[in-house]
């Protein structure tokens, strides 16, 4: 596949119709869902709709920029996904499930 | 419209954007924990094939790596340790599922909206060659050089955090054992 006809029969509003069509099922995810679990992979879902768009715009521009932003929001996903399992991990130990609407010991 | 919209694109950005968009449906629509991991990490595979379309092959490498390989395979073992399954998958009501469609198009019609102007506003210089380990490394270890020392103490936090909080507690251990060994 040559990636140079890409970039000349291909407008980037595609690629923002795309992301933006990820990023939404990403959110009905969140918003339906009731697992705590399912819950960090579709803000999973989310952050890789953005990084599609941040790529799509620095290839287009010709600019790293984008690209570096990426990774570092790898980063920050990767160290999330740690932290949040074992939040995740800890309470059902607790709860005995994984069910968000059981989680309601702050409730004052 | 529609039609109008997808006649005449590129086929690989077509098939790739297709298997996204259905596995990323999958991903949210499916009670069963596990095959939504599957099914996400198939999603993760082809938005890669979209970096490497753009000309974003380190990128395309890491996504693999990072996602697909390690954070997944993070939370295979954690529905694995955890024994979850379909049976209890939490049930939500049929009213929720409607609000949460209605929030969801509602933003992307927003979304849609206000970026789609924006290709007429950037400048199309394509380079060949910023997607690769040459480039990218010679900007990440000059310009971005703290954000990426920053980035390894994220890193060592992260994992001391995670290591905490994994931990059994000695005492509610201890407690527990007793209780379950002596009923009385």
């Amino acid at each position: 596949m040559n990636t140079d006809s890409i970039f000349s029969s291909l407008d980037i509003s595609h690629y923002i119709y795309l992301s933006s069509v990820l990023f939404c099922i990403g959110l009905f995810g969140v918003l339906t869902r009731r697992n705590a679990i399912v819950l960090l992979m579709c803000i999973e879902l989310m952050l890789n709709a953005v990084n599609l768009l941040f790529v799509a715009f620095s290839s287009y521009m010709g600019d790293s920029a984008g690209q570096l932003f990426v990774f570092f929001i790898m980063v920050v996903a990767a160290a999330e996904a740690a932290v949040g399992l074992a939040i995740i991990v800890m309470i059902y130990r607790n709860v005995r499930s994984t069910d968000v609407g059981l989680f309601d010991k702050l409730k004052g | 419209m529609l039609s109008a919209l997808i006649f005449g694109l590129p086929i690989g950005f077509l098939v790739f954007s297709f298997i996204t968009i259905l596995c990323a449906l999958y991903v949210v629509t499916n009670d069963n924990p596990v095959f939504s991991v599957l099914a996400l990490i198939l999603t993760f595979f082809s938005i890669s094939a979209h970096y490497v379309m753009l000309n974003a092959q380190f990128l395309a490498v890491v996504n693999l790596i990072v996602y697909a390989g390690a954070i997944m395979v993070l939370f295979l073992f954690v529905l694995m340790l955890l024994n979850l399954s379909k049976e209890n998958e939490p049930k939500v009501k049929y009213g929720w599922h409607f609000a949460a469609v209605f929030a969801a198009g509602m933003l992307l019609i927003i979304l849609a909206a206000s970026l789609h102007k924006s290709s007429e506003q950037i400048m199309r210089n394509p380079a060949q060659d910023i997607g690769m380990v040459k480039s990218l490394g010679k900007v990440l270890f000059t310009d971005y050089l703290v954000p990426f020392e920053l980035s390894g103490i994220l890193f060592l936090a992260a994992m001391v955090g995670a290591v905490l909080l994994g931990k059994r507690d000695k005492n509610n251990e201890t407690e527990a054992r007793d209780s379950s060994n002596n009923p009385s």
